[in-house]
């Protein structure tokens, strides 16, 4: 192929300038403005029609950079650690419905299932941020509201959602073809919970409409801040 | 697919083998399954990835113009559906919701393309088989899984930040209606704790039988 690749690039070993260029996240917007990525980013947003709260929110996780995950590392160990971060809650969380008694028979089976395969992602992204040379987060104590079926429900089903939502943020922020690829494989999964638990409540499988919306790190750490204990 | 085969590194190799013979479908999607259920040792999925980098290696064009094909026959395929697949009730609103997502699918990626200065492919023509809601359910089952696992094994081969975030917020919209059929097929949303990816070839081959 006569173009290559620039995430392949970022990986490699060769330095190249352009190498370089798109490894640093700083003169990677910069590359990117010069080859046209503004122009693609006008192209989509044109495109999608989104109205302009969309576009906001579009830009907003667009141009956020990792540098709004920078508390949990560097790049995409940052990345890695943040989705770590809101794993291990909605592990917990899953458990800790288990647990209540709220539950029976099929909702309870889809429950368990949805944890453990939260747990697995916990796993796999301990695994990443080892593989990269970083120090996984730590698992925070947490603590969730569990009166009743139905608002166990809702909270299952605002957690999913936003979960969705902090992966398709960070989506461009990721340098590592790998580790895009493994957090477009969970991402895709967070997106298929959120439909079975909106299905359950009732509610639409796609409340965004046929584009999904990503919400920043920010915009997500405040919104599980309530569950966290430390 | 139990916690160690995850684990075992031997399941990236698994893809290799894809282009050897004549594989049915569901044979072509395991594999696909496979190869990405080796995300679960750290970097294993490595391989897989620069593999398809190495096959396809096409433009942000050429892979926005592979995923219209699919929208196509999404598209196509629901719209078809509202009256062909005998639905009523909550599935006959479903259906219509999901010609109206893939449609605008279609669009955007049209619109996109165009803007990137290339030229969107022609809407194939398409033969669905089947002729009740069980055989209709079935098939959006595969084309929503296989639009799910496209996307997913494109995604890292995506070289605009603004296109990747595109396609992303695409995949999340086929993986929620392909939990919701799933649901409607009595069948688990989310099967697998990573959604397998597939490579260009190996969505063609799945959605080839339905070109006419």
């Amino acid at each position: 192929m006569p173009e290559s690749n620039e995430r392949e690039k970022a990986g490699a070993p060769a330095q190249s300038a352009v190498a370089r260029a798109v490894k640093d996240p700083v003169s990677r917007r910069k590359f990117m403005a010069l080859t046209g990525g503004s122009a693609a980013a006008a192209a989509f947003l044109a495109a999608c029609g989104s109205d302009s709260g969309t576009t906001t929110t579009t830009s907003t996780a667009m141009s956020g950079g990792s540098s709004e995950t920078a508390q949990f590392g560097k790049g995409d160990i940052g990345i890695l650690n943040y989705a770590l971060t809101l794993e291990y809650l909605e592990t917990a969380f899953y458990a800790d419905v288990v647990k209540s008694g709220l539950f029976k028979g099929a909702d309870l089976a889809t429950i368990k299932k949805f944890g453990e395969e939260e747990a697995e992602h916990v796993s796999a992204l301990t695994a990443a941020v080892k593989g990269l040379g970083g120090k996984p987060a730590p698992e925070p104590k947490t603590e969730f509201p569990l009166e009743s079926a139905k608002s166990v429900l809702e909270l299952a089903g605002t957690v999913e959602n936003l979960g969705a939502a902090a992966y398709l943020g960070q989506a461009g922020n990721i340098t590592s073809p790998e580790v895009l690829a493994s957090a477009l494989a969970i991402h895709s999964v967070e997106g298929r919970h959120a439909a079975a638990l909106n299905t359950l409540l009732g509610t639409s499988i796609t409340p965004d409409g046929a584009f999904a919306k990503p919400a920043t790190a920010k915009e997500v750490l405040k919104s599980v801040e309530p569950f966290i204990v430390s | 697919m139990s916690h160690e085969e995850l684990a075992n590194p031997e399941l990236a190799g698994v893809e290799v083998v894809q282009d050897s013979g004549d594989l049915s479908r569901s044979d072509v999607i395991l594999k696909g399954a496979l190869a990405a259920g080796a995300v679960y040792g750290t970097f294993m999925v490595g391989p897989y990835v620069r593999k398809a980098l190495a096959m396809s290696g096409g433009s942000d064009v050429d892979i926005l113009n592979f995923a219209l094909t699919l929208e196509y026959l999404e598209s196509t395929f629901y719209k078809e559906a509202k009256t062909r697949a005998k639905a009523s009730g909550e599935l006959k609103s479903l259906i219509g919701m999901l010609a109206d997502d893939e449609q605008q699918h279609v669009e955007a990626l049209t619109a996109t393309i165009k803007k990137l200065g290339g030229k969107p492919v022609a809407e194939p023509k398409f033969d669905f088989p089947y002729s009740n809601t069980a055989g209709f359910l079935k098939l959006a089952q595969t084309f929503e899984d296989t639009g799910v696992s496209a996307y997913n094994g494109a995604g890292p081969m995506i070289k605009s930040k603004e296109v990747l975030g595109a396609a992303g917020s695409i995949v999340q919209v086929e993986a929620r209606h392909a939990a919701a059929i799933r649901l409607q097929n009595k069948e688990e949303p989310a099967p697998e704790a990573f959604d397998p990816s597939l490579d260009e070839a190996q969505v063609l081959k799945a959605v080839e039988p339905f070109i006419a």
